[in-house]
């Protein structure tokens, strides 16, 4: 009897040894949430045209292997939201103005990189961190809104966010310095305020994706080893204790968005100073009134990485790369569309994730423990 | 004068949009769902609604019959698409908020998908007009008929229709009693007998339906029978979220916030046509920005003492009783 009860466990410690770390956990339901996201994607693209649905599926999947140096590029401005997002996620704000403070945090950089003059070292220096203030500007006021007006973050982010919209498109319109109307974009971004590319022959990937890596191991290092990295995720699990223990819930409420919002500002800021192919020529912006989705695709690349920082970074080259698979599934005929959809069923199912696995998990736990007592059951029955 | 009914004319095929969405998102909060994912249901909605407009266009039946069924399948549209909100936000204890964010994000990219593969555009275009000119009778009352019951869209009077019978089922009804308790307190709702999963499952599911709907109209009253994925419903699944905290969570009161914010779009609209705000030579961006900086300016005085329905956002779980 004893000696069964000692089997027992030790055959659930062994399962538990290795469910129970955490990075593991947010692994294996992120892993979840993306085969189900990539499922569905398939049954669309069944539906839609059965024929070259496998070749298409294939180009979803691996596509982007072939163009990694784009991945990379591509996946600068959604990892500097993804990051925004995550961040504010770990106090317990929903940032779904990531949009907004990522459109101000263009126009920023657009306007110190057009009517600035600055030497050629420092140029794309400043107009970078002019992003990151514009991101902060518009980062505080849900900040504040929440913080002292008592008005819930997401309300206050997504009517920003159009605001944010409506004002940039308007400034940059009525700015002759930077747009060009014959074409309804913004000129090329001059050759001193492009982040300087890493020189990877045949791809434009810039100096951009080392400072949004090295921006994520620092917000790593904030949140773990920090007295207001603590703060911030003490508050995130229960805010009443929190400001019990004597932590300035207000403070930190804005600080957070301000910091949030900044490192949106930074993707608007790589994306539009970023060089592209052709010499001389960059990434251009035009104002049609639509919110920027890369600020949504953020909340899924923070939503993936378990809003961890390091996770983060995964993510954002993970959605990038199945977003390049998407432009290539367009080979056989399919819309890029595709994976947006995959996208949005990857939030929707990493939204429960954690619990459906737990589910499964216990299912198949009891499973596998109602087997072994049988089976210990008839070893001691033979014994005897 | 006929400014005043000019903008009346047009405030009103806004506003019903507004007003059927917000009491959807009221009924869904008072069971205790946030409902962000508004915005998303109105879009499908509006999409099967047009899709259906889209077929039966050529046929003979009349405009207004075919506004009605196209109505029928925009909202029971709304009530399918918002089980997936229910089924995650009450089977299976989600975050709220992300899983609404998630419809959002999914319904304009579909659009464009099969839009772009089945008719080599961002949406549908009809080509039926519901416009109606004078209502028979109505439309001769003195000052009244000529606010209310001309140049209109029928839609507006099936709004009001719609508010009397939500008011009267959120207040005078078992199930509004039931249905209000469970987003007050579910705990205690469930300590007698009532189903608070099932209620909840009621409430996202109204609001899916008054959403969709909400969303066909606005596609017939402000995009004159268009849906397309670049532009959806412009933010107005989001405005009613705003109307519905601004209304305080209670239907009459949810209507004055709609005719509010409807009446503020609508002057950012027709700016050029009154001479006094146009001869002010303002930028148009910002009547555009109007309502949504009144938004906040509205949620910043009335926030503090919010009537919140108390278990909104949070998933109930039995176990904590």
């Amino acid at each position: 009897m004893k000696d069964k009860k000692g089997a027992s466990s030790k055959t659930k410690f062994d399962i538990k040894k290795i469910t129970q770390l955490q990075g593991y956990s947010s692994f294996t339901s992120a892993l979840m949430a993306i085969v189900l996201g990539l499922i569905f994607g398939f049954l669309v693209m069944l539906f839609a045209n059965p024929g070259s649905a496998l070749a298409g599926f294939r180009f979803v999947v691996l596509g982007g292997l072939s163009r990694i140096g784009d991945v990379f590029y591509f996946a600068t401005p959604i990892l500097m939201t993804g990051l925004a997002v995550g961040f504010a996620f770990k106090m317990g704000l929903f940032n779904i103005g990531a949009s907004g403070q990522y459109t101000m945090g263009l126009f920023f950089a657009l306007f110190v990189a057009f009517t600035w003059e600055l030497p050629p070292g420092i140029h794309w220096m400043a107009a970078i961190l002019a992003g990151m203030l514009g991101g902060m500007i518009w980062g505080f006021i849900p900040g504040f809104f929440k913080a002292f007006l008592n008005v819930n973050e997401v309300i206050t982010s997504i009517m920003f966010n159009y605001i944010g919209m409506y004002l940039v498109d308007m400034w940059v319109q009525t700015n002759a310095e930077m747009y060009v109307s014959s074409t309804t974009r913004t000129r090329y971004v001059p050759m001193n305020a492009q982040i300087p590319s890493l020189g990877i022959a045949g791809s434009n990937v810039n100096f951009g994706i080392v400072i949004g890596i090295i921006v994520a191991v620092i917000l790593y290092i904030v949140l773990q080893k920090t007295t207001f990295g603590y703060e911030l995720k003490a508050t995130g699990f229960n805010k009443f204790a929190s400001e019990y223990a004597g932590m300035k819930g207000k403070k930190n409420i804005i600080l957070a968005m301000v910091i949030s919002g900044g490192l949106a500002g930074l993707g608007g800021a790589f994306l539009i100073l970023a060089p592209s192919g052709i010499a001389g020529s960059s990434m251009t912006y035009e104002p049609i009134n639509i919110i920027a989705a890369n600020g949504f695709n953020g909340i899924a690349v923070s939503l993936l990485g378990n809003s961890h920082p390091l996770g983060i970074i995964f993510s954002a080259v993970f959605i990038s790369h199945i977003q390049r698979g998407g432009t290539l599934a367009s080979l056989v005929g399919y819309k890029p569309e595709i994976i947006d959809v995959v996208i949005a069923v990857i939030i929707y199912f990493s939204a429960f994730a954690m619990i459906m696995k737990s589910s499964v998990t216990t299912f198949i736990k009891s499973k596998l423990g109602k087997e072994k007592d049988k089976e210990k059951n008839n070893l001691a029955k033979e014994a005897e | 004068m006929d400014i005043v009914y000019y903008l009346v004319q047009n405030m009103l095929p806004v506003a019903i949009p507004l007003l059927l969405v917000a009491l959807g998102g009221m009924y869904s909060e008072r069971s205790g769902v946030i409902n962000i994912g508004l915005e998303g249901i109105m879009l499908f909605g509006a999409y099967f609604g047009a899709l259906f407009v889209y077929n039966v266009q050529g046929s003979s039946m009349g405009p207004q019959t075919i506004l009605l069924l196209g109505m029928v399948i925009a909202g029971l549209a709304g009530f399918i698409y918002s089980l997936l909100l229910s089924f995650a936000a009450v089977s299976m204890k989600a975050n709220q908020v992300i899983s609404g964010t998630a419809l959002n994000m999914l319904i304009p990219a579909a659009v464009l998908l099969f839009s772009k593969m089945f008719f080599n555009s961002d949406g549908i275009t009809t080509n039926k007009n519901f416009y109606i000119r004078e209502m028979p009778i109505l439309g001769d009352i003195p000052i009244i008929g000529q606010l209310f019951f001309q140049r209109t869209y029928l839609t507006v009077i099936i709004g009001f229709v719609f508010l009397a019978i939500a008011t009267v089922v959120l207040y005078k009804t078992r199930f509004g009693l039931r249905l209000r308790a469970c987003g007050e307190h579910p705990h205690a709702a469930d300590s007698v007998g009532i189903n608070v999963y099932k209620m909840r499952y009621a409430g996202v599911s109204i609001s899916g339906v008054l959403a969709g709907i909400g969303g066909f109209f606005y596609s017939v009253g402000v995009m004159d029978g268009n849906v397309n994925g670049h532009t959806g419903v412009a933010g107005f699944g989001f405005l009613a979220l705003a109307v519905m905290i601004f209304g305080q969570w209670k239907p009459i009161r949810i209507m004055f916030a709609a005719m509010f914010f409807a009446f503020l779009r609508t002057l950012a609209y027709s700016v050029s046509l009154i001479p006094f705000l146009f001869n002010l030579g303002i930028n148009q961006t910002y009547y555009k920005m109007l309502p949504y900086l009144a938004t906040m300016l509205v949620l910043a005085l009335t926030s503090k003492k919010s009537r919140a329905p108390k278990a909104e956002g949070i998933p109930y779980d039995k176990s904590q009783r």
